[in-house]
């Protein structure tokens, strides 16, 4: 949700200077937002599993790697009230834990590629066009002609050797032990490979919007009054394109989640022990005659983390659906 | 329009290049020292050497790129590293055959399903059957293939026992349903989704009132004036769409245990056999700008309203 107060920081400063009645686009969208009651359910499901994603380590019952092999494919009891697994982990433990991985790269991913590249490269392209317009759109062309999954794929595969060494290195002349081990390769490698891909349809977006709000007088009377480009862009374009901003960040987020599952489902993504809902969806389908098995006498196992990823990816879209109809001028 | 479809075509050789350098540099530098890879742990300084000189890997880089470009024209993309004599292209051919005939049958399940149903949901806007159809489309399209794949087979492969769970053997295979139609259903949802809106934006336009207005047949209105006036803005995106469809193949082909390109990746990324990785990329992406290529040329051959506007 940090995007959402981000905005709403922005929207609050405009409305301090306007000291004025009206009221300004963000605003009003967090108005008729709160007024639609989907949008509001979907806001407070995710709500829910963000906080319990990020306060994994509170909540979980057991540690996720901690095995039990007198009690595996247990089904549900009091003490594991998801059963545990092939190895006897508690899946309920594993599935918050992997709800943390997924919340965390949504919100990596969505920092990093899409908004901080995203918007930039679109406030400059918009804003400057001219070479470094032709420049950043050629590039972003080119990129979109890959098969998104096929450049991530490859992304992930030649570059996960480079970050592990280069972490290694990190633990060697720091001192500090445990890099490589806690996790964060994963999410880097995770991170890098989303890149190339999350930022171009923020960017182009953000480019068509600040083509045309560039024109408008107010820009232009900015302008004569003096004031600089960054002061232009970021004080009267930013807070005026943020809406169509906000609803693509919504989709793409869905997109985001579903990424990672699917990279650590292949296995490409987070590596065990740590968990994911991906790789704990691969242990049930993705192992041949033995994953038939499971599914057969234990279908239960698979349940949880598939519902968990289809209700992320559900209300991310449903927010974005119904964000659209907010800031979309020709729907009101 | 020929100065469109010229300017069109010549895109796609610059980006095919851009492309194979991306691929080239990463597949060959992205992991370390390739030479390191190929002989693992029998690696010495003397073989290495001999190694380097004999794969050309001495050379400058740029000759080097444009010899992988060279011969990956040729269909040449080089030798395994895992299975040392083989070629790429003899390993990966029998895979590619298989995974294609799964997505095209996929492709033909979501257009086939795809565009009727938006089709319909729109024509029936104001009726319960339209909304029906929009929250049915939202529901399939957040669902991910590895959540419709268990769901199918623990239903109609282990409950019902009508499918076997898992094998391949060829489209006309009672084994090839269950896959053919788990990938193709959120390519369901994408299509119906953008026929709706095509087909309501149809709807609202003037041409329409005025056949009607005319004494045209609703039935003619529907099908002659709003369902091809209709189809057209979709044919431009269904390239898309099925590039959006390629994830959820690849996780098909591992989930019911189909010998096609999926499997055949993942052990070559794992035993880090680089050339395999980089055909693999290198085709898929221009399968996929040439198919591009082709909707959009039939787009401007199919729109009156493009090919003259274009000639001006």
């Amino acid at each position: 949700m940090c995007f959402l107060t981000q905005g709403l920081g922005i929207a609050m400063t405009i409305n301090k200077d306007q000291k004025s009645t009206s009221i300004s686009p963000f605003r009003h969208g967090l108005n008729s937002l709160l007024r639609k009651r989907v949008a509001m359910s979907v806001i407070i499901v995710l709500l829910i599993v963000y906080v319990v994603g990020l306060f994994a380590p509170l909540i979980a019952p057991y540690s996720y790697s901690e095995t039990d092999l007198m009690n595996t494919q247990s089904g549900p009891t009091w003490d594991h009230i998801f059963g545990t697994d092939r190895l006897g982990r508690d899946i309920f433990t594993r599935i918050i834990w992997g709800i943390q991985t997924t919340v965390i790269i949504t919100i990596v991913g969505l920092i990093t590629g899409s908004l901080i590249l995203g918007v930039s490269l679109g406030l400059v392209a918009g804003y400057f066009r001219g070479k470094a317009d032709a420049f950043i759109t050629r590039t972003g062309e080119v990129l979109a002609a890959f098969p998104d999954i096929l450049l991530i794929i490859i992304l992930a595969a030649t570059l996960r050797p480079r970050i592990v060494d280069f972490a290694r290195s990190i633990e060697d002349s720091s001192g500090i032990n445990g890099i490589v081990s806690s996790g964060i390769v994963d999410f880097a490698v995770i991170g890098i490979a989303l890149l190339p891909l999350s930022w171009f349809g923020m960017m182009r977006l953000v480019r068509g919007q600040v083509l045309s709000v560039g024109q408008r007088e107010y820009v232009q009377a900015a302008r004569i009054a003096g004031a600089s480009n960054l002061r232009i862009l970021f004080r009267h374009i930013l807070p005026n394109v943020i809406g169509p901003i906000i609803v693509s960040a919504s989709f793409g987020l869905g997109a985001v989640a579903g990424t990672e599952v699917f990279l650590s489902f292949l296995g490409l993504g987070v590596q065990p022990p740590h968990p994911s809902l991906g790789i704990m969806i691969a242990d049930v389908t993705g192992r041949g005659s033995s994953s038939v098995s499971v599914l057969t006498n234990h279908p239960e196992q698979i349940l949880a983390p598939i519902a968990i990823v289809w209700i992320l990816i559900f209300c991310w879209n449903l927010l974005g659906d119904a964000l659209t109809d907010i800031f979309n001028p020709r729907s009101k | 329009m020929l100065i469109y479809a010229i300017k069109r075509i010549l895109w796609v050789p610059l980006v095919m290049l851009v492309i194979a350098l991306m691929v080239f540099v990463l597949g060959i530098y992205g992991p370390g020292d390739p030479v390191e890879v190929i002989l693992g742990n029998n690696y010495t300084e003397e073989l290495a050497d001999s190694l380097r000189e004999k794969k050309g890997l001495n050379d400058p880089v740029y000759v080097q790129y444009f010899r992988y470009l060279g011969d990956s024209i040729k269909g040449d993309f080089g030798e395994s590293y895992k299975y040392p004599g083989k070629t790429v292209s003899e390993l990966l051919a029998p895979k590619l055959v298989v995974s294609a005939k799964l997505f095209i049958v996929s492709i033909l399940i979501s257009t086939l399903f795809g565009i009727p149903l938006g089709f319909y949901a729109a024509i029936k806007q104001g009726t319960p059957i339209d909304p029906l159809v929009v929250s049915l489309t939202l529901i399939i399209y957040a669902m991910p293939v590895f959540l419709t794949a268990p769901f199918l087979i623990i239903i109609f492969a282990l409950e019902l026992g009508w499918v076997p769970v898992s094998g391949w053997g060829g489209i006309f295979d009672s084994r090839s349903i269950l896959p053919a139609i788990t990938v193709g259903m959120p390519g369901i949802a994408v299509i119906a989704r953008l026929m709706r809106a095509s087909t309501l934006d149809v709807l609202g336009q003037e041409f329409i009132t005025f056949a009607k207005a005319k004494g045209v047949s609703r039935r003619d209105v529907i099908y002659k004036h709003v369902g091809k006036n209709a189809i057209l803005p979709v044919v431009t995106v269904l390239g898309l769409s099925f590039s959006g469809m390629l994830g959820g193949a690849l996780i098909v082909e591992l989930i019911f245990g189909i010998p096609g390109v999926a499997r055949f990746a993942l052990d070559a990324i794992f035993s880090r056999d680089y050339p395999i990785i980089m055909a693999i990329t290198l085709i898929g992406t221009a399968t996929l700008v040439i198919a591009n290529l082709i909707v959009d040329l039939l787009y401007v051959l199919l729109d009156p309203r493009i090919r003259y506007s274009n000639d001006n």
